[in-house]
């Protein structure tokens, strides 16, 4: 028995393509790796036309659900298959669905097996496989409006993400193989332990708000919250709330949780690393937006001054420690934390501006971290180091190299002209205006990071030519198609944002009157 | 008519893209569609001038909307644009100048490799700029303050591959982001006041708030103000801005950018009229730093730094005008206008001279250069004249007002203020005839020039030059025309301006005029001007003119040495900043890996007993763990689910 509210089923096939392809891909005989990697970037371009179509159809100041569907699932428990998008969920399947085609291209090499291997083993298939599988289940997680099958996703997406970590990663590594292993292990294992504590409380969460509820739709039970139909005690609200945040906390990752990330961004390929950081990680900080803010706004706002303190932690620590990383990929690590300080802040900044903000905050970041982390790849793989030390002078010797390395690293310090400008400003306004201490010490951030980045880019770029450099080749074909495209959108997204703040804007209005916040009167106004 | 204010900024805007994407093929053309897209934006501003010219001085501003850039609720930006009289005069100041400069650097730049990608920058430049004078809004104006920031960043820079260069780069962009924090806090408060940043709301609400909250933003703006203008605390980064080729000092580090502080204050007049402690500040910050500048100017042997330390102390000058208030900002505009003339001239001069040297700057190693380099000697001769203030010369008309002014503020700050300003201007005579006598009067001191590793030159090209003498030589046209061009600039314009108070009443809609009133008397300023002015000079005379000029310079008094070394403000930074922030980083990063990562594995360790062995990964007992619990999640939902009879 099932009843679907529309015609197409837009938002189920937009994720189902992705997953069959990763079936598909892992299915591609031992010796065609090259059909495999073929394959899967067609299924990643035929998912972004999907997700086209989903931006398309989705209209901005219609419904606050649309493309919805629903079926039964598991009926005595209330689970249902329960999908629907609100646009920052668009926003966010369609940053998905521009990214993967890229990391497939930029990550065309890095599963290539090795010659010590068996011909039947199959690295290639498996890579591009989980890639695909991670990224379907990401859209549909964007999608997900059933609390329990939003958990489910959350959870299985770590799988994928466990095997693409500890089983590929980066060859540029210091020390013996065995080591390298051990390395890879270790943060693979970190990732997955550190993820399935927060899922295991979140779990209890859900359970707790089943028996609460009575049932798992976000829709219901929000507008049962709303109407005043679902009272929930002060405590269990909270507790509730805390058990949902802290799994998000530990994806989005923030201050003290956020460990785990350097290792694994730093042993995993350069796409995968990406993958992490700009795709599977915003799970966190959507979710934050989506079931936080709407099931529990009142915890929400009881809770908002320790997570704002802890978001500005993170915010200048990060930064803070970007600084002092002697490793490329650590170092984007650390940014990364830096930035998802500011997103969380935007968050719970609980205004407008704010929410917003952080909302294109992590598209832009999704794009400019792509962009940022893909061309170090590039210049590791070329190198076979990802000490900042081993390198200098690249500048000379592969100019366009350089040049694609500093505007990613111009668009990370949010430079006006590049998209992370606009958001950024926009969680800064946005805090500032409810919580102007919090505001100015962010600011300090924008000073951090242009330390961060511009130091970076002087010891690895400028000076003399370093000896190991010296014949190192300027970017390929290959790679240009992965990095102009980047750097383009996020000219064009810096210069006219508007198409983005158009969809966001109405889906931030009603996650505001959610949590039954207005924005702040200013001074003049008000006091008139 | 107003349709033409975006292709002001279009036009440079098109040359950065095309020659910074373009590639090879137009290595050999790139710097004639440079300089002919800066003169497009030069032509396109005389246009808009002389409409603007037409119509009566209250109806002179035009608008022009192009979209809504970030609209989120009631934060409006806007990329829209407006060109009143204050816009205007920049605007031909910086196509002007900035078009001069580009034919200059056809020559300048004609055997360096990458030349195409210098007039990149240069168009860059021009296109930020423009947008940072013609913005309507605050945002937009940061985005151009910014822009000017990367530019100024990339063309220090050029030459990358010097560590020096690199290092001097990356410093100007840190320090004016520490400006820019300002400028974004003062934004930040306009929103959360007024509910608006566009300067038409915002300027006209300024009464409608409270005095404590315009000292803020004016403070903020303050700050802003300094790190771009490179004013006293934020003014270190400004003598290693050096490292960049020469044009870019004349261009950037001199005429216009480094301007923009000036215009930030004197464009937020209604601000800090209303703020008289953050107008307080204004005034401080901008004689500390005429003083400052001017004695780091005084002890330097690098032309350009001298140079340099001039261009802090001169701007020193504009921003205590533009502290002044209504008496001071047109003079703060003037005197920006008359010193882009001079001091670009100045700079392109000095250019002149290291060509014709090896690219040698140290002023010890030049002398006698005025029957070698008759057109720069010149035009070097007219720049230097208008710069001490000579009777008659631009810089004269504009400083003179100034020190007016100052005296005008009145009270006891007027006294201190008009003896600074006067102070200031007999150093300047004093360092300006030093330079003036090192470099082209007195014995030959030439050298052969050093291997390129041993000295640190400014400009890497000397590598071509080791160990010949050099043989000094007049610049080819392409350089010696714009000098000549700004020459008449430095020797008329200030007169011309003065004609009648011509510039005064052209600004006045714009920022306001009140006659000032100082307690001795304009002619008696005049006269103790011109009197300060001979004692710096003849100063000046005696230590350098009299007896010959030692080729390695002497140890020197404290003070001497003090200001060689910047007054010790790179010390200063280096210990509190360099080495603290190095020390905190370290130590963060050892906090970061033991006690952070630590404390969390072990609460979890102690909590749940889950990854006691965590650290000893490679038994596989963690994996385990993972494994366990992931099934262990999945029998806990198939249990829940059985007990519930499915």
């Amino acid at each position: 028995m099932s009843e679907s509210s529309t015609v197409f089923p837009l938002l189920t096939v937009t994720a189902a393509l992705p997953a069959a392809g990763a079936i598909l891909t892992a299915a591609v005989p031992a010796a065609r790796r090259t059909a495999a990697k073929w394959l899967a970037l067609l299924v990643s371009l035929g998912t972004l036309v999907l997700a086209a179509f989903v931006v398309v159809r989705f209209e901005p100041d219609g419904a606050r659900y649309q493309l919805t569907e629903s079926h039964a699932w598991i009926e005595d428990f209330g689970v249902r298959y329960e999908l629907g998008v609100d646009g920052i969920g668009v926003a966010l399947i369609a940053l998905t669905a521009l990214l993967i085609p890229f990391i497939v291209l930029a990550g065309w090499h890095d599963a290539d097996p090795l010659e010590t291997r068996s011909r039947r083993w199959r690295p290639t298939q498996g890579f591009f496989a989980l890639i695909l599988m991670v990224e379907a289940m990401v859209i549909l997680s964007f999608a997900a409006t059933d609390v329990f099958l939003f958990y489910i996703l959350f959870e299985a997406m770590l799988i994928p993400m466990y095997f693409l970590i500890g089983g590929f990663g980066d060859r540029a590594h210091t020390g013996s193989d065995e080591n390298a292993a051990a390395q890879r292990s270790y943060a693979a294992v970190k990732f997955l332990l550190y993820n399935l504590v927060g899922g295991l409380i979140m779990l209890a969460a859900v359970i707790g708000l089943y028996v609460v509820a009575g049932n798992f739709s976000l829709t219901e039970i929000a507008e049962a919250r709303a109407s005043g139909s679902l009272e929930m005690a002060t405590d269990t609200e909270r507790l509730l709330f805390l058990g949902f945040f802290f799994a998000f906390a530990v994806k989005a990752p923030l201050w003290p949780l956020h460990t785990w990330l350097p290792n694994a961004m730093g042993e995993a390929t350069a796409p995968v690393a990406v993958l992490i950081t700009a795709v599977v990680d915003k799970v966190g900080t959507f979710a934050m937006l989506r079931f936080c803010l709407q099931l529990f706004p009142e915890a929400s706002k009881w809770a908002t001054p320790v997570i704002i303190a802890l978001a500005l932690i993170s915010i200048v620590y990060g930064a803070l420690l970007a600084v002092g990383q002697r490793d490329i990929k650590r170092l984007v690590a650390y940014a990364s934390i830096s930035h998802f300080g500011f997103i969380v802040m935007g968050i719970f900044a609980m205004t407008s501006q704010g929410q917003s903000g952080a909302t294109l905050y992590m598209v832009n970041h999704g794009i400019s971290t792509a962009a940022l982390m893909l061309v170090a790849g590039f210049l590791i793989t070329r190198r076979g180091s990802r000490l900042i030390a081993d390198y200098g002078g690249v500048q000379k010797v592969a100019p366009v190299l350089a040049g694609t390395f500093l505007v990613g690293g111009l668009a990370t310090l949010s430079l006006p002209g590049l998209a992370p400008f606009v958001s950024e400003f926009l969680v800064l306004v946005g805090t500032f205006a409810r919580y102007p201490v919090a505001g100015i010490i962010a600011t300090t951030g924008i000073v951090l990071a242009a330390l961060y980045t511009l130091v970076l880019y002087q010891r690895t770029m400028t000076g003399p030519v370093k000896e190991e450099v010296r014949a190192m080749p300027d970017l390929k074909a290959r790679e240009l198609v992965v990095v102009a495209p980047l750097i383009a959108l996020l000219l064009v997204l810096g210069v006219y944002p508007k198409p983005l703040t158009e969809i966001v804007d109405p889906a931030v209005r009603h996650t505001m009157s959610d949590v039954q916040q207005k924005d702040p009167r200013p001074e003049v106004e008000a006091a008139k | 008519m107003e349709n033409l204010i975006a292709l002001l900024v279009a036009a440079p805007l098109l040359g950065a893209a095309v020659l910074l994407c373009g590639g090879r093929r137009l290595d050999r053309a790139g710097h004639r569609l440079g300089t002919l897209l800066a003169a497009a934006s030069f032509v396109i501003g005389a246009v808009l001038f002389f409409d603007m010219l037409g119509r009566g001085a209250e109806e002179r501003a035009l608008h022009q909307h192009l979209f809504s850039w970030v609209p989120v609720e009631s934060f409006r930006a806007d990329i829209a644009f407006q060109l009143d009289q204050l816009s205007m005069t920049f605007v031909l100041l910086i196509t002007g100048v900035g078009t001069l400069i580009h034919v200059y650097s056809i020559g300048y730049m004609e055997h360096d490799e990458r030349r195409r990608r210098f007039f990149g920058y240069l168009n860059l430049f021009l296109a930020a700029m423009l947008l940072l004078v013609l913005a309507d809004n605050y945002l937009l104006l940061y985005f151009g303050w910014e822009g000017v920031g990367l530019a100024s960043y990339l063309l220090i820079g050029f030459w990358q591959h010097k560590p020096s260069a690199a290092t001097a780069a990356k410093k100007a962009f840190l320090v004016n982001r520490v400006g820019d924090m300002g400028l974004s806090i003062a934004i930040m408060l306009m929103f959360t006041t007024f509910g608006t940043f566009a300067f038409g709301p915002v300027l006209a609400a300024a009464g409608e708030t409270g005095e404590g909250m315009l000292t803020a933003i004016g403070l903020m703006l303050l700050l802003a103000a300094c790190g771009k203008s490179a004013q006293v605390p934020l003014q270190s980064w400004l003598g290693d801005a050096m490292e960049g080729p020469t044009p870019v000092s004349a261009l950037i580090h001199a005429a216009t950018m480094v301007t923009a502080g000036v215009y930030l204050i004197t464009r937020s007049g209604a601000i800090f009229n209303a703020a008289p402690d953050a107008q307080l500040a204004v005034v401080v910050v901008g004689a500390v730093t005429l003083l400052f500048g001017a004695i780091v100017g005084c002890a330097k042997d690098d032309i350009k730094k001298a140079l340099a330390g001039s261009t802090m102390s001169q701007i020193g000058y504009m921003i205590l005008a533009a502290g002044l208030g209504p008496i001071g900002y047109a003079f703060a505009i003037m005197h920006l206008v008359t010193h882009g003339f001079f001091k670009a001239g100045l700079f392109l001069g000095a250019g002149s001279v290291m060509h014709g040297m090896n690219d040698e700057v140290d002023m010890r190693k030049y002398g006698g250069l005025r029957k070698y380099m008759p057109v720069t000697f010149v035009t070097f001769g007219l720049g230097y004249l208008a710069i001490i203030g000579f009777p008659g010369l631009s810089g004269f008309w504009s400083k003179d007002k100034i020190i007016e002014a100052a005296f005008a503020k009145g009270g006891t700050e007027g006294w201190i203020l008009g003896a600074v300003t006067l102070l200031g201007a007999g150093i300047t005579a004093y360092y300006m005839t030093r330079v003036m006598i090192m470099t082209f009067f007195g014995e030959k001191r030439w050298q052969p020039a050093p291997d390129a590793d041993a000295v640190p030159s400014a400009e890497p090209a000397a590598e071509d030059h080791a160990g010949r003498m050099p043989h000094p030589h007049e610049s080819p046209k392409s350089m010696t025309v714009p000098m000549i061009l700004l020459a008449f600039g430095s020797v008329f314009a200030g007169g011309l301006f003065s004609l009648n108070s011509a510039f005064v009443h052209w600004l006045e809609p714009v920022t306001a005029f009140e006659h000032g009133h100082p307690p001795i008397g304009a002619a008696a300023v005049t006269a103790s001007t011109v009197v300060v002015l001979l004692i710096g000079v003849g100063i000046a005379y005696a230590q350098y003119g009299r007896k010959p000029v030692p080729v390695v310079a002497p140890r020197g008094s404290l003070l001497t040495r003090a200001a060689r070394r910047d007054l010790l403000q790179d010390d200063f930074n280096h210990v509190v900043l360099v080495r603290g922030g190095e020390h905190l980083t370290r130590s963060l990063v050892y906090m970061d890996h033991t006690l952070v990562d630590g404390v969390v594995n072990g609460t979890a360790a102690s909590v749940g007993g889950l990854s006691g062995r965590l650290r000893k990964l490679q038994n596989g007992f963690a994996r385990s763990y993972a494994v366990s619990m992931f099934g262990g999640t999945a029998v806990l939902i198939a249990a829940t689910l059985l007990m519930r009879g499915v």
